[in-house]
C-alpha cells in the first residue's frame, strides 16, 4: 500500500537538528577525555630516520608520545568496501597506523596524547623528525615512467591496477574509409568533500573491548578494519555511529578510527579523542581522484559512432583506499552511456605522492561524465550536429541490457528527460538566440546526460538487514545497519516501513544511531544504495512481521487468518471491513498474556542480486564575460529518473546538494599543490573555493518517475547522480557561448584567460 | 622549556536571557566556553578560524563567529545561541519551523549557525531581495543543501514574522 511513500513527510530528525539537540560525535564526549593530535610528515616523500620526542614529552599535560616506530607491524586496507574472503579481491593493505615511509606531505608519523588540546598542540610542534628525503611525483602519467620515484615497495612501477575493455575490433573498424576522427584530453581536479563536520572519533576500553564512537558512514566496516589494523579479533571492537555532519564518501573509509582505537590501548584504556582540523581534513583524509581521460572517436558524417578508444589515468595519491574501483566505475560507463560496436578502453589507477584519493559523491562518474559529455559536444561541433538530436540518436536506448550486470534500460528515459528539460528551459529559443553572438558578453546554453548504477552488484553481493520490534502501543521500532548521513534515509525508511507493515507513519520509530553491538549488520551509506536496498530489506522484514502479527490476531480473535489484514495500525476483517482491534491492543495482550506470550519481532537479511540504472540530464545557461575571463552560471536544471519518489521534497533537496557540488567542480574548486615541494597550497575553506550562497543561481529540479521494476518501492539511485553531469553541462554552455572547447575544470578565470587567448578572443 | 602560567579570568554575561558567570582560561574561545562550560551544543565547530559559520551566535544583537571571539570578551555582553529560540514547551520559533517545513536541513551541522543569522535578519524587520539575502547569508558554508531550501526557509519565515508584526492574517499560498 502506498499511503505514506510518495509524499513529502517532514524529516524524522528535523526537530532535533533545528533545535541543536541532535548529537554528533563531539557532543557525546564525556568530560575528562584525553586529546590526541597527530604529527604529520613535513616532507612529500621519504623515510623517517629518527624522531626526538623528548621536548614534546616534557610539555606539562602530555601523557604519551608515540611514533611510527611504536605501531604494530601490520599493514591494513582502509576502503569502506564490503570485505572479500577471496584474497585476490581484497582491498590493498598498504599503510600502517603511523608510517616510517612517508608518501605525501601530511602523512601520519607520530601522535601526542595529552590532557588538553593546548598541551597536545604544543607538544606536536616540539616533535623533531629526521628524514631521508626522496624524489616525489605528483602526475598520474609521470609516475608510470621508468625511473619514477617508487612509492610502495610492494608495488614496483606505481601501477596499482590496470583494466581493459574490448568490444568488437577497434583497429579494424577505424580502417573504414571516410571516418572522421575526434580526439580530446580531459582533466578533472583534485577536490575535497568539505562536509562541515570534520571527521572526529573517540575510543576507550570497556570489559576488555575497544569502543569506538565515530563520525563514519560505515560503522560495521570500520569495526572490521579496526580489528585488522590492530591485529585483534573483530568482535573485540564495538563501533557506534551517532548523527554525522555529512560524509559524501570521505567517511566511507576508515579514517582515524584505527589509530584512535590503538591510542586508547596505549594509555590503559582511557578515553582518547581525536578530531581533524579543517586543514587536516583537506589533506590527510581522502580527496576525489583527479582523472585524466583521453578519448578518440571515429564517426561517420551523419554522426554514427563506429569506434571509440578511452584511456584514463586515475591519480590515487599515496595510499590505495578504494583502489581501482573508482576509475573502473567511470571506465565501465563509457561504452554503455553511448553504446559503440568497437571499443577499446584502458584504465590505470596509480600511486603518486599526493593525498590519498577515495570515494566521493559520484565515485568516478563526475570525472568520466565531464570527459564523455564534453567530447560528445565536440563531436557535434565538428560535424555541425544539434547536441540534443545527436544525443537522442546515440545515447543508451530503451531496452539496452548490460552484459555484465544484466542491468536494463527499461524505459525511454533519456528522451523523456530531454523533453522535459527542453520545455522547462525553453531550450531551442535560447539555443537559436545565442547563435552568432559577437560582443564581449555572450550567453550560452548546454546540456549533459548522465548514467549511474545503483548499488554494487555484481561486484559484490548486496545484503540489507532489518529488525522490526512491535512495542506495547503498536508502534514499530525499526533498525538497520544502513546509515543516515544527512541524506534523509531514516525518513524514507520510516515512510516505507509504515506502508510495508501497515501502520501510521507516526508509529514508526527509526533508531538512527548504529551500534555494532546492537544494530543488525549492514555495510552503510555508499553507492547511492540506501533507499534501493532498504526498500528490499524493509519489504522482506515487513512480510515476516505481518505474518506473525496476523497469526497472533487469528489466535486472539479466532477469525480465519485469510480474512485478516493490518491497515494503518488496525486489525481489519477484510470481508466486512470491521476493525477487530488495534495493533497496540494486540501487542500488549500478546506480550503480557498468561498463556501465550510473544514479543513480536522480526529480523531479516535480504540478498540483492540485481541493480538499477539511474539516469538524467542537466541543462545549464551561462553568461561569459570574455575580456574579464569570467563565466557566470545564470540558470541550471537537473532532470532525474530515479524511479518512484519516496519523498519528493527530500529527493529535490538531495538533487540541490549534488548540483551545488557539481557547480563548484565546474567553476571554482581545486586543491592545489606546489609542484616544487608537493606541499598543499590551499587546504582551508578560505583559499579553497567552495561554492557559497552567492555562487548559485536558483537550483531547478524536475523528475521523471518511471517505477524501477527491480525494486518493490520502484526506487533507485539519487544520492550521487546529481553531482555527475553538472560540470559538463556548464562546460558545454560555455562552448555554446564562445565556441571554445575547454577540457579542464574548474573553469576559472586562469583557465579562461589561457583558452580565450589561444582562441584569439582576447589579446595577450 | 619555558613554563607558562595558565591565566584565568572570571566573565559575567547574559546567556540566553540568564545572567551567568564563569572562570575561564584566558586563551579559550567563546565557542569553547559555550560548548564545554555551558553545554550549548548547538554551537558547532567546522573550522575554528571563521570560515564556515557553523559556530555563529548573536552577541548584543549582532551575529559573530564565536570561534573568533575570546571567551573573556563576553564580559557584560548579551549572548544568544540557538537554544534560546525554542519556546518553554519546546515550541519551534518561526525560523526553525520554516527550516523544518522547507527541508532546509540535511546533515544539520551548519543549521544552528544558519538559523542564528536568519534570526538576526528577521529581527531587523526589513524586507530584502533574494540577492540581498544571499549576501547576508553567505558567511555560512553548507555542503548538503546547495543553499536552495535555506533561502526558501528564510524567505518564508521573514514573511510570516512580517504578517505577525502587522497583526494581519497571512494569506494562504
Amino acid at each position: 500500500m502506498r499511503k505514506y511513500t510518495g509524499k513529502s513527510a517532514i524529516r524524522v530528525d528535523a526537530y532535533d537538528k533545528a533545535t541543536g539537540r541532535a548529537k554528533y560525535v563531539e557532543d557525546l564526549l564525556p568530560d575528562g577525555a584525553l586529546v590526541m593530535k597527530i604529527y604529520h610528515s613535513k616532507i612529500t616523500h621519504g623515510y623517517v630516520k629518527s624522531i626526538d620526542t623528548s621536548a614534546a614529552e616534557a610539555v606539562p599535560g602530555v601523557v604519551k608520545v608515540l611514533t611510527c616506530f611504536d605501531v604494530p607491524d601490520i599493514q591494513f586496507p582502509t576502503s569502506g568496501h564490503p570485505w572479500s574472503t577471496d584474497p585476490h579481491h581484497q582491498d590493498v593493505a598498504d599503510r600502517k597506523l603511523l608510517n616510517q615511509h612517508v608518501r605525501y606531505y601530511g602523512d601520519d608519523v607520530a601522535i601526542v596524547i595529552a590532557e588538553n588540546s593546548v598541551a597536545a598542540t604544543q607538544a606536536v610542534r616540539l616533535i623533531k623528525a629526521e628524514y631521508e628525503e626522496l624524489p616525489f611525483v605528483l602526475d598520474p602519467q609521470k609516475t608510470l615512467e621508468p625511473g619514477a620515484p617508487q612509492i610502495h615497495e610492494e608495488c614496483p612501477g606505481n601501477l596499482l591496477a590496470k583494466s581493459e575493455t574490448h568490444i568488437g575490433n577497434y583497429e579494424e573498424a577505424i580502417k573504414e574509409p571516410g571516418l572522421i576522427k575526434i580526439e580530446g584530453w580531459y582533466n578533472t581536479p583534485t577536490v575535497q568533500h568539505c562536509h562541515i563536520e570534520n571527521h572526529g572519533v573517540y575510543a576507550y576500553q570497556e570489559n576488555g573491548r575497544i569502543v569506538v564512537v565515530s563520525s563514519t558512514q560505515i560503522p560495521h566496516i570500520v569495526r572490521r578494519i579496526t580489528g585488522q589494523a590492530l591485529g585483534c579479533p573483530w568482535g573485540k571492537v564495538r563501533v557506534i555511529k551517532p548523527y554525522i555532519g555529512g560524509g559524501f564518501g570521505n567517511k566511507q573509509d576508515a579514517l582515524y578510527e584505527p589509530l584512535t582505537a590503538w591510542a586508547t590501548t596505549q594509555v590503559g584504556g582511557r578515553l582518547v579523542h581525536y578530531e581533524c582540523e579543517r586543514e587536516e581534513t583537506f589533506v590527510s583524509n581522502r580527496v576525489r581522484h583527479s582523472i585524466r581521460t583521453h578519448l578518440i572517436s571515429w564517426v561517420r558524417e551523419d554522426g554514427t559512432l563506429v569506434a571509440r578508444k578511452g584511456e584514463q589515468w586515475s591519480n590515487g595519491g599515496a595510499y590505495a583506499s578504494h583502489g581501482h574501483s573508482i576509475v573502473a566505475k567511470g571506465a565501465g560507463s563509457i561504452p554503455q552511456l553511448y553504446p559503440v560496436p568497437n571499443y577499446e578502453g584502458v584504465a590505470y589507477s596509480v600511486y603518486t605522492n599526493r593525498p590519498t584519493a577515495g570515494a566521493m559523491r559520484g565515485y568516478g562518474m563526475p570525472q568520466t561524465t565531464f570527459a564523455v559529455e564534453s567530447h560528445t559536444d565536440d563531436i557535434c561541433k565538428k560535424l555541425g550536429l544539434d547536441p540534443i538530436d545527436y544525443r537522442r540518436k546515440t545515447l543508451m536506448p530503451k531496452g539496452y541490457v548490460d552484459g555484465f550486470s544484466k542491468n536494463e534500460m527499461f524505459e525511454d528515459t533519456f528522451n523523456q528527460c530531454l523533453d522535459k528539460g527542453i520545455e522547462i528551459m525553453d531550450y531551442y529559443t535560447k539555443f537559436n538566440e545565442y547563435k552568432n553572438q559577437t560582443g564581449p558578453i555572450r550567453k550560452g546554453i548546454g546540456v549533459s546526460a548522465f548514467w549511474y548504477n545503483t548499488a554494487v552488484w555484481p561486484i559484490s553481493l548486496e545484503s540489507c538487514s532489518v529488525r522490526m520490534i512491535v512495542n506495547q502501543d503498536g508502534s514499530i521500532q525499526f533498525q538497520t545497519g544502513e546509515t543516515e548521513i544527512g541524506q534523509g534515509c531514516d525518513t524514507a525508511y520510516s515512510q516505507m516501513v509504515a506502508d510495508a507493515v501497515g501502520v501510521p507513519l507516526e508509529d514508526v520509530h527509526v533508531v538512527s544511531c548504529q551500534d555494532t553491538d546492537v544494530t543488525p549488520y549492514g555495510t552503510g551509506a555508499y553507492a547511492s544504495r540506501q533507499t534501493y536496498i532498504g526498500a528490499l530489506g524493509i519489504s522482506k522484514c515487513a512480510t515476516t512481521l505481518r505474518r506473525k502479527i496476523l497469526e497472533i490476531a487469528h489466535n486472539q480473535t479466532r477469525m480465519p487468518i485469510e480474512t485478516l489484514d493490518l491497515v494503518d495500525g488496525k486489525i481489519i476483517r477484510t470481508t466486512d471491513g470491521r476493525v477487530l482491534k488495534t495493533l497496540g491492543d494486540l501487542a500488549c495482550e500478546s506480550l503480557y498474556s498468561l498463556e501465550d506470550s510473544h514479543h513480536i519481532t522480526a529480523e531479516e537479511t535480504c540478498q540483492i542480486k540485481s541493480n538499477a540504472y539511474s539516469f538524467g540530464v542537466c541543462f545549464a545557461e551561462v553568461e561569459v564575460d570574455i575580456p574579464m575571463c569570467k563565466a557566470k552560471l545564470t540558470r541550471i536544471l537537473n532532470v532525474h529518473d530515479c524511479g518512484t519518489l519516496i519523498n519528493p521534497q527530500l529527493a529535490e533537496a538531495q538533487v540541490h546538494g549534488g548540483m551545488s557540488m557539481g557547480i563548484g567542480y565546474a567553476l571554482s574548486e581545486q586543491l592545489l599543490f606546489d609542484e616544487k615541494t608537493g606541499k598543499p597550497l590551499n587546504n582551508n575553506l578560505l583559499d579553497y573555493k567552495l561554492s557559497t550562497f552567492m555562487d548559485h543561481p536558483e537550483l531547478e529540479v524536475a523528475f521523471i518517475e518511471n517505477a524501477e521494476p527491480t525494486n518493490p518501492f520502484g526506487t533507485k539511485a539519487l544520492g550521487e547522480p546529481p553531482a555527475c553531469p553538472v560540470a559538463s553541462a556548464i562546460r558545454n554552455a560555455i562552448r555554446n557561448a564562445t565556441d571554445v572547447s575547454i577540457n579542464v575544470c574548474p573553469i576559472n578565470p586562469h583557465v579562461l584567460y589561457k583558452e580565450f587567448t589561444e582562441a584569439g578572443l582576447i589579446e595577450e | 622549556m619555558e613554563k607558562h602560567q595558565i591565566q584565568y579570568q572570571t566573565v559575567h554575561f547574559t546567556l540566553n536571557g540568564k545572567e551567568v558567570e564563569k572562570t575561564v582560561d584566558v586563551r579559550a574561545s567563546l565557542t569553547d566556553m559555550l560548548r564545554n562550560d555551558f553545554h550549548m551544543l548547538s554551537v558547532k565547530k567546522g573550522c575554528e578560524v571563521g570560515e564556515c559559520g557553523a559556530c555563529t551566535v548573536i552577541i548584543d544583537g549582532e551575529t559573530l563567529n564565536s570561534c573568533l571571539y575570546l571567551a573573556i570578551w563576553a564580559e557584560g555582553k548579551n549572548i544568544r545561541t540557538l537554544e534560546s529560540l525554542v519556546g518553554p514547551n519546546g515550541e519551534l520559533s518561526d525560523i526553525q519551523q520554516a527550516f523544518v517545513e522547507e527541508a532546509a536541513i540535511q546533515c544539520g551541522f551548519c543549521t544552528p549557525g544558519f538559523i542564528m543569522t536568519a534570526q538576526e535578519i528577521i529581527e531587523t524587520g526589513k524586507e530584502y531581495t533574494d540577492d540581498q539575502l544571499r549576501k547576508l547569508l553567505s558567511g555560512h558554508l553548507c555542503r548538503c543543501t546547495g543553499y536552495e531550501n535555506v533561502l526558501r526557509a528564510v524567505k518564508k519565515a521573514i514573511k510570516k514574522v512580517m504578517y505577525k508584526r502587522l497583526g494581519k492574517e497571512q494569506p494562504a499560498e
